[in-house]
This record gives structure tokens, sequence and C-alpha cells, in this order.
């Protein structure tokens, strides 16, 4: 089952190779353009048409393949319907995160929801590795429902911080260091073992 | 010549602002202050970068940090895009139309009210640390326990008097549109508003494919006046929610300055969410884009001397645009799990992804058409052409990405947002087509003044490609690797990235002042001064007869 490391790993190499061939592509249009010895030349409208249905395929498949190979998007999709195995109630108040418990501990492969209210401001909530990779997050907004549910399939421990900005003293002072951990896992996250970099 | 003389007097005689027209003027001062804003958004965004490199921190408080983040785009937005874009558009609505601008007097006081509205808002950053970021998330900007309130009424006003000016240029656009000028016969409306709306364009396809002769041969509106008109529908709506919100702010800065503080959850937050986003968005998704695509097709057309390329497409594609541009709001709220999926997967992604569509189409058309008229000489506003479109070939596709479920929960909030998606489509694709616009216009807004060195605009040219392109790229993998946007790291946490993006940082800062050095040494101070005096020539032609005749 993917996890972040891999999605944007992945979406690192395949953005990566698209920017190198994008800027290739205007260089050999640049040098030609300006080349003395270029002919103009009529481009015909079946190109065109062929050019944008291909623009109108990849604006469409980028997300029905997203959605079939990134596991949390289906999960958050139907998140109403999947009766959620644990369930953490958290609340954000004066910049400060309160936990349910010291320190969440979730059993591998269940369902579990976090849900989490603001008292005051909008902020984030999200999970991090001890690499400060990132697993998840959501808005929290205040008045509204903050609900997020995830699966963990590997063994690790995670930070809890705040993604959104609430002020100067949001963000990175709103953090609880390992205050997530998930156990009963065949592997391990590597980037999210304690001590890992 | 020697240096201070042509310092003074500009190169070859620099220029002679006495022999510019009131048009001419009055649009050289919006550019002329549109990039002087920009260098401060510029120093401002250097100084955030330097911050984040971790030996060289230079705010003792978070506070100004963060103040500092909240003007920055609205110095670079406000301040320098809206001012050189409303100052370009100033002139070439007119000279497109071949009519006078409606009104002169009226366009002095846009540049003045955005300028002095955009220092306004700088100040209420600078002074009082006024820092709710450009987002305004309710109830942040009223939160008076982190904040002064003076200080958000100086910002909110200086935002609200860049908004009323704002207004001021969009009467004066459509008016000029639509105006009939003295001593011509009278122009009737509803064709210059189906043209000007693209109509036109989806009738002549609609025409051709039912066999019949085109609904227009000529149309009453030139393609690049059709985008600015389009764009500036956006630039209207946009003005009037941002403003909705200001008065809103300035409610409840005022119950607390009079003693008598407002409850914020009267505010549904995740309502006004909405509802300023689908305003603020408007300019990144609505009329940025619109503007673009019409200077890409008026440069194509100028540097070509032909016919764009697929034109009706090309009209027809501006008004998908525009629809598209109200749609797609959504996508900031991907990660708000209390906005319906369905919005989320409509508006935030099916609706987003035609984005691509509009803007590949206006690539292309702009692509093909500079390339049926081969071999073209390589000049500045060519370059900066190419590189505009560059910018946005790479920012744009950022965008879609970011725009999709799934990756936006691993995206949302990181420097991949405002590296290789925001700072690569500002940068490069949006500033240097209007440096291209710049380049393009030059001689004819200065009567012909040469420029002083080519080789700093070569600096100018390549500082800001690989400066603005770098800056993006270690963004964005930082961002990959979780480094969070509006996130202070002072542990060295990303620090390569931040070296790297802070080199390419201050290759911009040094592509702005290789420009400004090369404008100043060609039109001289003498001439740069003359810019900001009254004209001497009553006229209300758009450049002075002597260059018509030329």
């Amino acid at each position: 089952m993917a996890d972040s490391v891999e999605v944007l790993g992945a979406l690192k190499l395949v953005y990566t190779i698209y920017t190198i061939a994008i800027m290739l592509l205007i260089a050999w249009f640049a040098r030609g353009v300006v080349a003395p010895e270029g002919k103009p030349s009529v481009v015909k409208p079946s190109t065109f048409y062929g050019y944008v249905g291909v623009l109108v395929f990849v604006g469409v498949a980028i997300h029905i393949l997203t959605f079939n190979k990134i596991p949390w998007v289906e999960i958050d999709f139907k998140r109403d319907s999947i009766k959620a195995d644990q369930t953490f109630n958290i609340t954000v108040k004066d910049h400060k995160f309160t936990l349910p418990e010291e320190k969440l501990t979730i059993q591998c492969k269940n369902y579990v929801m976090f849900d989490v209210d603001s008292k005051d401001l909008t902020y984030g909530f999200g999970l991090f590795r001890q690499n400060n990779s990132l697993v998840l997050q959501m808005q929290v907004v205040p008045g509204s429902p903050n609900q997020i549910m995830w699966q963990f399939h590997k063994n690790g421990t995670y930070h809890v911080v705040s993604t959104e900005y609430s002020g100067p003293h949001g963000g990175s002072e709103m953090t609880l260091k390992n205050a997530v951990e998930v156990v009963g896992c065949e592997d391990n996250d590597k980037y999210a073992m304690l001590g890992a970099k | 010549m020697s240096f201070i003389k042509t310092l003074i007097q500009g190169n070859e005689g620099g220029l002679y602002a006495d022999g510019l027209t009131p048009t001419q003027k009055v649009t050289l001062r919006a550019v002329i202050v549109g990039v002087l804003y920009y260098g401060l958004s510029a120093i401002e965004g250097m100084l955030m970068r330097a911050h984040a490199i971790t030996p060289l921190s230079l705010f003792e408080q978070n506070s100004h940090y963060f103040s500092v983040m909240t003007v920055h785009p609205i110095v670079g937005i406000f301040g320098s895009t809206y001012l050189i874009v409303f100052g370009a558009f100033t002139f070439l609505v007119p000279y497109l139309m071949k009519k006078p601008l409606y009104s002169v007097k009226l366009a002095n006081w846009t540049w003045i009210l955005i300028a002095v509205g955009a220092l306004l808002s700088w100040l209420g950053g600078f002074i009082f640390h006024y820092a709710p970021l450009y987002t305004l998330y309710w109830p942040l900007p009223v939160d008076f326990k982190q904040y002064d309130a003076v200080g958000g009424l100086v910002f909110i006003v200086g935002v609200a008097v860049i908004m009323v000016g704002t207004l001021g240029f969009i009467y004066n656009i459509f008016a000029t549109v639509f105006y009939t000028e003295e001593g011509h016969e009278k122009r009737p409306i509803k064709p210059l508003l189906i043209s000007a709306l693209g109509i036109d364009g989806f009738l002549n396809i609609w025409y051709k494919m039912t066999g019949r002769e085109p609904y227009s041969k000529e149309p009453a509106v030139s393609l690049p006046v059709v985008a600015i008109f389009r764009g500036t529908i956006d630039t209207f709506l946009d003005a009037l929610v941002i403003l909705t919100c200001g008065v809103l702010i300035l409610v409840y800065i005022f119950g607390e300055l009079a003693g008598v503080p407002m409850d914020y959850t009267s505010v549904n937050a995740l309502l006004y969410k909405n509802f300023f986003w689908w305003g603020l968005d408007l300019i990144a998704d609505g009329l940025v884009l619109i503007y673009v695509a019409g200077t890409w097709y008026l440069l194509a057309m100028m540097i070509t001397g032909k016919k764009l390329f697929m034109q009706n497409i090309a009209r027809a594609a501006l008004l998908l645009e525009l629809v598209v541009s109200w749609f797609v709001w959504s996508h900031h709220l991907l990660g708000d799990q209390g906005q319906p999926n369905m919005m989320k997967l409509v508006s935030g992604e099916m609706v987003t992804a035609f984005e691509l569509v509009t803007q590949g189409i206006a690539v292309f058309i702009t692509l093909v058409t500079l390339w049926s008229a081969r071999p073209l000489k390589v000049t500045f506003p060519l370059k900066f052409l190419l590189a505009g479109i560059l910018g946005f070939m790479l920012a744009v596709p950022a965008g879609i990405l970011q725009a999709d479920m799934g990756l936006n929960r691993v995206l949302h909030n990181t420097q991949w947002i405002v590296g290789p998606h925001v700072h690569v489509a500002i940068l490069v694709g949006l500033t240097m087509t209007l440096y291209a616009a710049m380049y393009t216009l030059w001689p004819t807004l200065t009567n012909d003044v040469k420029l002083w060195s080519n080789k700093l605009a070569n600096l100018h040219f390549w500082g800001q490609l690989v400066g603005g392109i770098g800056m993006g790229a270690f963004m964005g993998m930082a961002g990959m690797d979780g480094m969070l946007r509006r996130t202070l790291y002072l542990n060295g946490e990303y620090e390569t990235y931040m070296l790297l993006a802070g080199a390419c940082g201050a290759l911009l800062i040094v592509a702005w002042l290789a420009f400004l050095f090369n404008v100043i040494m060609s039109i001289g101070i003498q001439g740069l001064i003359g810019v900001f005096l009254p004209s001497k020539m009553k006229t209300k032609e758009l450049v002075p007869k002597t260059q018509v005749a030329e």
C-alpha cells in the first residue's frame, strides 16, 4: 500500500522529467524560430484539435489515476460510511493542541478517525515523520467538522504539527513531538522510526 | 558621454519628457511605480529567504517576519503587477481601439490610489506588525489578542484604497471600449459588446459548422482588447469581494477601537473562506491567466506582423476561461473537511483541470503564430515572451497537480504551493510576459529612446529566468520533503534547499537592479523626473503626431 513517501517520490520524478522536457522544448523552439534557414510553416487545425484532446485527457486522467492509486482518496470519500475502529477527539485553542491521551497509540490497519475541533482560529492538523516529511494534513476551521480518516500500514512514531498559519505563535510552535505511534505492523516506516533522519 | 552625464541626461539625450503626451505619461508613471514596488517586494522576499537560512536569521520577532510575509504579496500583486498591467492596458486599449483614452485624469487617480493604498498596507505591517497574511482566514484578521486594531485599520484601509483605484481602472477601460469620441459617428453598443465578450468567436464557429458566411469577418474589437475586457470583468468581481470582506473586517476593527468588541463567531469561517477565495481566486485563476493570454496574442501579432492562428477559437477560449475562472475556487479548500466532497470533485478538481486546456490553447496558438513567421529576429520581446510562456507551462501543471484530492493531502500548505506554482507563475510566467510587453512598448512610450545596454538587458533576462525557475524548484523540493510555507524553521531543517533558493533569490534581485539601472541610464534622471511633471502637450492623442508620421 503506497504511502506519502512513495507518492511524493513518484511526483518528484514525474515533475522533474516534465520540467526538463518542457525547458528543452522551449529551447528547441527558440532556436528554430530564429534559425535563418527556417521557413514559415502552417499547422493544420486537426493538429490543434488533437492537442486540445490530449490536454482534456491528461487533465481528467490525472485525477482518475490518483483516485485509483493513492489509497487515502477513497477512504476520504467514504469516511462517513466507514466505521472507525479508533476515534481521537482533539481540541485546539490558544495555539495549543489538547489530545485525549499524552500519546495516541494506533493499531496497524485500523480505520482511525482524527476529529479536531478549533475553539478559536483556523489551524491545521498534520502528522509528520521523524525526518519532517508529511504523512497527512487537514485544515481545522472553527465551527466546522474537521474529521480525517486514515489507515496506517507501517509502524512509526509521528509528530503532530499545525500546518496552517494562525499567527506568529502558530506553525512550528504548535508541535507535539512523538505524539502518535502506530504499532502492530509487519513493516516499519523507516523515516518514522525514533532516531531516523 | 561621461557616466554622470548619461545618468542625468540619459542615453543619447535620453527621454524628452516635454514631448510626451498625457497618455504616455500616465502609462509610464504607473509602470515606473510598479517596477519600484516590484523591487520592494523582491527585497522583502529576499529578507524572508535570508531569514530561512539559519545563521542569517534577520528578524528578532516572529511577528515582524510574518508582517513582512503579509505585505509581500500585497506589494507584489497590487503595488507592482496591478500598476504595471493597468498602466500598460490604459495605453493599449485606446491604442488598439484607435481612439483616445476615455479619461487621463481618472487614469492618474488610478495609479495614485493604488500606489498610496499599497503604501498604507505596507505601513500596517511595517509599523504595527499586523500579520494575518493575505488569505485573511477568519477570524485571524480580527483577532485583537494578537494584533493591534490600529494596524488592522491601516492595512485594511490600504487594501480598500487599492480596490477603489482598481474600480477607477475598470470604469476607464469599459468606458474607452464603448464611448464615442468627438467627431466620430455614433458607435453602436451591441456589436462592441458581442465582440468584447467574444460571442462573435462562438458565432463564427457555429456559422462555419452550419455552412454559412461568418457572423463577423472583421470583429468590432481586436483580440487583445477582448482579453483585456474579459479579464477586467474578473478584476471587477474580485474588487467587489475584497471590498466586502474589507468592510466586514473594518466593522470589527471599529467595534474594537470603540470599546465594544464583537463576537467573531457570528461569521461562519468556512462560508467566509468560500466567499473570500471565490473572489481572490479570480485574480490568480481569472484575470491573470486571461490578461496573460491576451498579452501573448498581442505580442505574437506585433512580433510577426501576422494574424493570430485560430482567431475564432482564441476568442471563444477566452470566454470559456472567464466562465471557468468563476467555478474553480474550491481547489483552495480541498483540505477543508467541512467542504462538501462534490464541490471538491467538481469545482476543485474537474473544472480546475480545464485551466490546463484554456492555458494550453493560449500557449499553442501563440507558439504556432510565431512559428508561422519564421525566421524571426532575436529580440528582447521575443525572448521574454518565450520565457513567460515557459513559466506558465511549468506553473500551471504544478497547480493542476496540487488541485488533486490525493496529492493535495500532502502538498497543501507546503513550499510546493508557493514555489513551483505561485512563484514560478508570477516571477517567470507573469513578470517575464510583462517585461516582454515593456520592451515591446518601450519605443512607443518613450518616443524611441535607445536602450543604454543590451548586456544589462541580457543579464536581466537570464537572472530573472534562472532565478525564478531555480527558486521555485528548490522551494518545491523542500515542500515535497515536508517543509511548510508560513512556518519558520530555525534549526537548519531544510538548510541546503534554502541556501540554493536564497542564491536564486539573489539572482532575481540582480536582474531587477540590472533592469532598473538600464532604464535609468537610458531615459536619464531628468527624463525620469519629467515623467511625473504635468504634460505640456494638451492633446488627446496617444502618441505625438511626429511619431505617428514616422
